[in-house]
């Protein structure tokens, strides 16, 4: 995903000169084609991301369309008042970029795990939060982001969903329909739409047709296909590479009751509200954490049963 | 290119008197805090928006315009008294200050504002914007200058001292910073919280020219902040060595009057020693 945004982001810069990319000293040997080709276009803040963001909107506010690039937490939670404050309180077009969402890092250890982005980020008013599951899904959603002025974040994953590219099925604020189903349904965000699909799989084979969508956008939530996969399959398991704290869940569940559709079952398959204590890599950890295609066919039964 | 209207039939001095009273009366009429800090940098302002930077009430975002940022956001009052005193807002609106629906709120907002170039109040944010907007006029070719003015409590934040390196880094020799040094902070002097001094040798060191002048004398101040912008292949620090509460002499150089709000005697005395004659408009009890 991140060499799909920087190729996408090398041939909006090529069109678009007001484009700026700011590093916060990250991206050894990926961004050396964008700085070769658009040295005034690009800029390396040093490992200062407060400092970074802050520029960030300062350029925004004269014209620019900004990019902060980092991995982990670095262009988020590390400067989130800068985010609040003088990006989104003042809607300047700054696309918050990080390279490695959920456990993308895992070997890395816990500093490096961005695993409460997406509530935090999604809490941030003018905030428009992305999350692709795919390479050339990240291609289409950077280029619409970019059509799109204001505050956005876009979370990176070293994962994929491994999908066949269909640019005609990808919009920024609307909810993708990955299969369809009706026994219930499974809502994910972000890469981790591979674990889902083997668990529809796997629940196919059993007799049960599970429909899954995919939340690229989390923020803004498109409501309708939600609030119909609750009404027609009267269970929602939500899956995220994250915290169940705030984000996907939190998000569809709020949705729902608030649109008078609440499930007869609801799950929410993520990190239990926890900080990690071992490594390994991104696999390893879906599994040590209960989010790979075996734990999610299992919450699946259990919400059928609940809804039945 | 739009000219900016002349600025030189302001007599700055009346314009920072102009800007402490109403500081005295807002935050007596609001109930609120910070008069010291906005009588701390009254000059600053008064000089800045009255003959140093080109601005024009009529268009507030002119391209051209010199861009201010008040990264001590605390003294938003003094800004909105300024912005006021130069026709970007009424001088009416200036009584709604910290009062239920106002736009004017205690740490400055530039959202229904007019002159307003940034919102801050979290310390710390300022400067950094503002290297991104100088960076962005470089790049543009444009050439207007960037005003930042930051406390000297602030210069605790460790996000300056990273824009601090990245202007210099940069040679954002269209960017201004002026530090209302006024040596008191919001619980004690500044020298028993975290030391600044050695100050000047402290930006120096970061590849910043530095001038240090009387932050209450308007022809110093004049000719420390009115620099070209560009030529000098550095940023441009403007130490202003300034007195917390100048203006009002109970108010001068206490730590009691960061927080205090002028009430009763309090608030009778500050108008008389800025020259306010009568009763003034008071607060409801």
């Amino acid at each position: 995903m991140r060499d799909a945004f920087i190729a996408e982001l090398l041939e909006m810069a090529e069109r678009d000169p007001s484009i700026m990319l700011i590093t916060g000293d990250l991206g050894f040997g990926v961004l050396n084609a964008y700085i070769e080709r658009f040295p005034r276009q690009f800029l390396n803040a040093g490992v200062a991301e407060q400092n970074m963001t802050g520029l960030a909107a300062g350029l925004a506010l004269e014209g620019h369309k900004v990019y902060t690039y980092s991995i982990g937490n670095f262009t988020t939670l590390r400067c989130l008042e800068q985010l609040r404050n003088d990006v989104c309180y003042h809607d300047a077009d700054v696309t918050a970029v990080a390279v490695g969402g959920g456990f993308s890092y895992g070997q890395l250890g816990m500093s490096h795990f961005a695993t409460e982005d997406l509530a935090i980020l999604r809490a941030l008013p003018n905030m428009t939060v992305v999350a692709p599951s795919d390479p050339w899904e990240t291609r289409v959603l950077t280029r619409q982001m970019a059509a799109a002025p204001g505050p956005k974040y876009l979370r990176l994953d070293k994962g994929k969903a491994g999908l066949t590219p269909d640019e005609s099925d990808v919009t920024l604020g609307k909810v993708r329909t990955i299969r369809d189903g009706a026994a219930l349904t499974i809502v994910t965000v972000g890469a981790i739409l591979s674990e889902a699909l083997k668990a529809a799989d796997a629940l196919a084979g059993q007799g049960i047709d599970a429909r899954v969508l995919s939340v690229h956008t989390l923020k803004p939530l498109d409501p309708a296909p939600l609030v119909a996969a609750a009404r027609e399959t009267g269970a929602i398991v939500c899956i995220e590479e994250h915290s169940t704290v705030g984000g996907l869940a939190g998000a569809v569940a709020q949705l729902c009751l608030e649109q008078g559709a609440a499930p007869k079952a609801f799950r929410a398959v993520g990190l239990a509200d926890l900080y990690p204590t071992i490594v390994g890599d991104q696999n390893y950890l879906r599994s040590a954490y209960g989010m790979d295609a075996a734990a999610i066919a299992a919450a699946c039964r259990a919400a059928i049963e609940v809804a039945a | 290119m739009q000219q900016a209207p002349a600025t030189n039939q302001i007599d700055t001095r009346d314009m920072a008197l102009a800007i402490r009273r109403h500081a005295v009366q807002m935050t007596h009429l609001g109930k609120s805090s910070h008069v010291g800090s906005v009588l701390s940098l009254a000059d600053i302002l008064a000089v800045l928006y009255g003959r140093v930077m080109a601005v024009d009430p009529a268009d507030p975002r002119w391209a051209d315009r010199d861009r201010f940022i008040l990264s001590k956001g605390h003294a938003g009052a003094g800004v909105y008294a300024a912005l006021a005193e130069r026709g970007f807002l009424p001088r009416e609106q200036l009584r709604t200050h910290y009062q239920n629906g106002s736009k004017l709120s205690g740490h400055v907002s530039h959202k229904g504002v007019p002159g307003v170039e940034f919102s801050t109040g979290s310390l710390g944010h300022g400067l950094s914007v503002g290297t991104g907007m100088a960076l962005a006029a470089k790049r543009a070719e444009r050439g207007n200058r960037v005003y930042v003015l930051l406390s000297d409590g602030e210069c605790d934040e460790g996000s300056n001292w990273e824009a601090i390196m990245f202007a210099a880094h940069h040679k954002l020799d269209n960017l201004v910073v002026a530090v209302d040094y006024n040596k008191i902070q919001s619980l004690d002097l500044v020298s028993n919280t975290l030391a600044l001094e050695p100050f000047a040798d402290k930006w120096r060191a970061f590849g910043w020219h530095v001038v240090e002048v009387d932050g209450h004398d308007h022809d110093a101040l004049f000719a420390a902040l009115d620099v070209p912008a560009g030529g000098r292949g550095q940023p441009s620090v403007v130490i202003c060595h300034t007195t917390k509460g100048k203006g009002v002499s109970f108010m001068e150089n206490q730590v009691l009057w960061h927080y205090r709000t002028p009430q009763g005697d309090e608030y009778h005395d500050a108008r008389a020693e800025l020259g306010l004659t009568g009763e003034g408009e008071t607060a409801d009890a």
